[in-house]
């Protein structure tokens, strides 16, 4: 279609699944994910990289969706909110330890939060309760005031599995 | 006869499975065939006139379908304003916005146009391509100034920028400064910040030709006042507008208002006739969504030898911003609240709402109390200061005793009521605070730390707040075939977890488990009226009407299960989703059977004295408001070279009644102490002196994060209300409320030794450092 914007074709795995989707260039990966392949789960709270709902991970590391272009995920692993719980549906222990500590309210930066806490809790299965929150300090919560996210995250700590 | 309690349990949430897997529908997440999306067009001035707009740019731009403006709308929304969604005598101006506005724009952010296109991308390739001829006017950006002749006018159409005058009195005031030993006056300025609810709003319409009717779906607490301002501006029925709340992320207030957008994205779809979607971006949000805050207090206290409170006198200026489009309720809570948990016996006070070019405020988590809560505080350490007492000890006498209650305290509140304290024990929540802060040891504490070198210091932040508003809030429960039960209710929740609370509620009336009970919310087509929700009033409002209906269906239940068995129906008891014979172990009957014997089984005779439903609808509308309280106390660590605040404890004594879920509870007072530390340190809106809005991003707006906000020590206290069948009272805002009063009253505190005064709500570091060096110029 030669309407003017530009488009690209791109391929990538989300959840284990590969898929392949043309995309305008100017897209945001969240964008991406939401629109063209409608994984909602991805929020945007900001769109300037402060908020952190939208951090999905990108080959294992926390990226926010919204400062990162489609295309740039040309051939990466991208997990989102969607991918996290085991294929039969059974919650991971970190998304299991939000319900059990009542970590999150509306639940609209939950997504961002459990993405970037799975990935900082793998790196650091002994994470102190300081090195939680400076992980945390990229997501913005409004409802909870943090300390229930944290006793999730500790409670994972303890528990030794993310 | 039930059988387990659920009510008072740390029941795990329903919501969560589907929150937490990425299975939530927020407004953004609606995908319907052929669904447009929009952009608006918006004033970069914060006070011009609009001259021509030209559209043939965007129309030209790939991907844009249509572009409107308000001429373009239809005919029946011509030279409309939106509803005025609390009307009051002393509002001297009701203005509220226009869907699009027309010859004349009063913030900076108000839309004159919007452009669909095929996406949200193109659609703001097209706004950007629109050409407005604004013609920049004088405008007043600060509500003090607003007030001086003079002053450039907020709106044309208005001779000056009063916008609503209040007058509070009761007592003898002059006799009380009479008598006075010791008189203080002193000035407190607070802030705007906005809700900033991690979802920015968003609305999405449908228009059906065929039945000639809306389907809405908007992240708002109300879908209600929306339903009632999109049937005023196109002049419809009400069954023809449905109004559709999906999962909400997080309110706070400002989405307690019906927007622009709201009736603007209605009236496309069916210029249309497809389905149209707008989504806020936080850009949009700065500007647009409403903020609070901004009031400017000048309070004389009057005390005797005792420090006992003799009068409070004075005036506040509340900012409204441009627009009133929840009426002046603010300004009202705060001069209202002022006295709080204290014996004042005289009071005399004046509330001026003033238009500014601003972003339109109305009430934020706390509603005009936090202001109130800070100026009342203060004036109790400024009390202990001059008078060299312990500032709790001047609190301690001077709180309501618990033998006074109900304490009627001489005002009438926002619902025409009197404000009658109706329960609670104000000494006792301070005394508990104090002692679970380690309040009377920090004498100790603050000089040793400052022998190191290190300023730490205490405060304390007592409150009443007036919460679970009428008029009502109804629920339907009615028992479906299947054997579950169904809640329906008009308020919908943001985050609070009303689809725990109500099933708890009615789970103890039914005899079943919460999980058997399906909870609809917030859409007008399923619970005909409704109010919102809003003012700490869900739980206290619509669980009273969840319990009132739940015995209702326990009652037809039992009916029509007597008759089946032919016993008497005061034999039965209801457990485990089914009914029986109380003490047999036989004769029982499921309520999904019960449900089907009466769903219009063809041939089937109802018994005689048998409903033909099984459900049952309340609208419990309470006679008042019930008043919940509560102490904080902050004790915080200043770096008085950079003024950086750290926060190093926090308790919180709070009492909103019998609790129905005490972990739900804790996330809302932990949640509301979050929102207060940004209220204290962080938040501040700024504009400069033309209206222009400076912090646009978080980057420059600073939000509460993980390492900063305390974790509270929660205490509660239950003074149950005689007020609903319940017992409740409101939970929702309770933590911020005195957390700017407490929190500032500590760096106060912790600055001690340079005699620095803190009027002014929040502090930066910058501001503090500032005040700390003033105070080290003067002699």
């Amino acid at each position: 279609m030669d309407d003017g914007r530009f488009r690209r074709e791109i391929s990538l795995t989300v959840n284990g699944t590969p898929r392949t989707a043309t995309v305008e260039e100017r897209y945001s990966l969240a964008d991406f994910l939401r629109h063209v392949l409608g994984l909602t789960g991805t929020h945007l709270g900001c769109e300037h990289g402060v908020c952190g709902a939208c951090t999905v991970l990108v080959n294992g590391d926390a990226v926010r969706g919204c400062l990162m272009l489609a295309v740039q995920a040309e051939g990466s692993e991208v997990t989102t909110i969607e991918g996290l719980a085991a294929p039969d549906g059974t919650l991971s222990p970190l998304q299991q330890a939000f319900m059990d500590n009542h970590g999150l309210q509306c639940g609209f930066c939950t997504p961002g939060i459990l993405t970037t806490l799975t990935a900082f809790l793998r790196d650091n299965p002994n994470a102190t309760e300081p090195e939680v929150r400076e992980a945390l300090s990229g997501n913005i919560c409004r409802c909870t005031g943090y300390d229930t996210i944290v006793r999730a995250a500790m409670s994972v700590v303890r528990g030794g599995a993310a | 006869m039930t059988g387990r309690v659920f009510v008072g349990q740390r029941v795990k949430r329903l919501e969560d499975p589907d929150l937490l897997t990425g299975k939530g529908r927020f407004v953004d997440d609606l995908r319907l065939p052929g669904m447009v999306e929009c952009a608006f067009v918006r004033s970069p001035f914060a006070h011009a006139r609009v001259g021509a707009i030209d559209v043939s740019g965007a129309r030209a731009v790939p991907g844009v379908i249509a572009v409107y403006t308000a001429d373009d709308l239809p005919s029946v929304m011509r030279g409309k304003r939106i509803l005025l969604q609390v009307p009051s005598p002393a509002i001297t101006y009701p203005v509220t916005q226009r869907p699009l506005a027309t010859d004349e724009v009063c913030f900076v952010g108000e839309a004159v146009a919007v452009v669909v296109a095929d996406s949200r991308h193109a659609a703001e390739d097209g706004a950007d391509r629109v050409i407005v001829d604004w013609q920049p006017l004088d405008a007043i950006a600060n509500c003090e100034a607003a007030l001086k002749p003079g002053a450039p006018r907020a709106h044309l159409g208005h001779p000056d920028n009063i916008a609503a005058r209040q007058h509070f009195a009761y007592g003898d005031i002059d006799a009380a400064f009479r008598k006075a030993t010791h008189t203080f006056r002193e000035r407190y300025d607070v802030h705007r910040g906005t809700g900033h609810p991690m979802e920015c709003r968003g609305v999405a319409a449908v228009f059906d030709a065929v039945s000639e009717g809306f389907r809405i779906w908007s992240s708002t607490q109300t879908p209600h006042n929306t339903q009632r301002a999109v049937v005023d501006m196109f002049d419809m029925a009400e069954d023809h507008v449905r109004v559709i709340t999906p999962d909400v992320g997080g309110g706070f207030g400002p989405k307690n208002q019906v927007y622009p957008e709201e009736l603007v994205v209605p009236a496309l779809a069916r210029l249309l006739g497809r389905p149209v979607k707008w989504v806020e971006d936080r850009r949009e949000h700065f500007l647009t969504t409403t903020q609070e805050r901004d009031q400017v207090w000048d309070v004389t206290i009057a005390v005797d030898a005792d420090a006992k409170i003799l009068g409070l006198k004075g005036s506040l200026i509340h900012d409204a911003g441009a627009y009133l489009p929840w009426g002046a309720i603010m300004p009202y809570i705060s001069a209202s609240t002022l006295p709080g948990p204290y014996v004042v016996p005289a009071f005399k006070f004046e509330a001026i709402t003033a238009f500014t070019n601003l972003t339109p405020t109305t009430p934020l988590r706390g509603a005009g109390r936090p202001q109130a809560v800070f100026a009342m505080e203060r004036l109790m350490d400024l009390v202990a200061r001059e008078l060299e007492l312990d500032p709790a000890e001047v609190r301690r006498r001077n709180l309501i005793p618990a033998d006074a209650m109900p304490y009627n305290m001489g005002l009438t509140y926002r619902d025409g009521a009197a404000v009658i304290y109706d329960s609670g024990d104000y000494p006792k929540a301070q005394a508990m605070a104090l002692d679970k802060a380690g309040y009377h040891d920090f004498p100790a504490r603050q000089k040793a730390a400052l022998a190191e070198g290190r300023h730490i210091g205490i405060g304390i932040g007592n409150y009443v707040e007036g919460t679970g508003l009428g008029p009502f809030e109804g629920a339907t429960i009615r028992i479906l075939t299947n054997g579950r039960v169904a809640i329906y209710t008009g308020a919908p929740p943001a985050g609070q977890a009303h689809r725990t609370t109500l099933a708890q509620i009615c789970a103890d009336e039914l005899g079943v488990t919460p999980d058997m009970v399906d909870v609809v919310m917030g859409d007008t087509g399923a619970m005909p009226r409704g109010a919102g929700t809003y003012a700490s009033r869900i739980v206290v409002v619509a669980g009273s009407s969840v319990r009132i209906a739940s015995r209702e269906v326990v009652g037809k239940l039992k009916a029509l299960a007597a008759a089946r068995f032919k016993v008497d129906p005061e034999s039965l008891e209801v457990l485990d989703g089914k009914v029986r014979i109380t003490g047999t172990q036989g004769d029982e009957v499921s309520f999904a059977d019960l449900a089907k014997m009466v769903s219009g089984m063809p041939g089937f005779v109802l018994p005689p004295g048998v409903a033909a439903d099984l459900e049952a609808s309340s609208y419990f509308a309470p006679a008042q408001a019930t008043y919940s309280n509560g102490s904080h106390v902050a004790e915080v660590e200043v770096d008085a070279e950079t003024g950086l605040v750290t926060i190093l404890n926090y308790v919180v004594v709070h009492d909103c009644g019998t609790v129905v879920n005490p972990m739900l509870v804790d996330g809302q007072v932990q949640g509301g102490v979050a929102h207060g530390v940004g209220n204290a340190i962080l938040e501040r809106m700024v504009f400069d002196a033309e209206g222009n809005p400076l912090t646009t991003t978080f980057a420059d707006y600073l939000m509460p994060t993980a390492e900063i906000v305390p974790d509270c020590k929660i205490v509660h206290m239950e003074s149950p209300t005689p007020l609903n069948p319940l017992g409740a009272k409101g939970a929702g805002e309770g933590g911020t409320i005195p957390a700017p009063a407490a929190i500032i009253a500590a760096v106060e505190d912790a600055l001690k030794p340079f005699s620095i005064r803190i009027a002014e709500a929040p502090i930066s570091p910058e501001r503090i450092v500032t005040l700390i060096a003033e105070a080290k110029e003067q002699p």
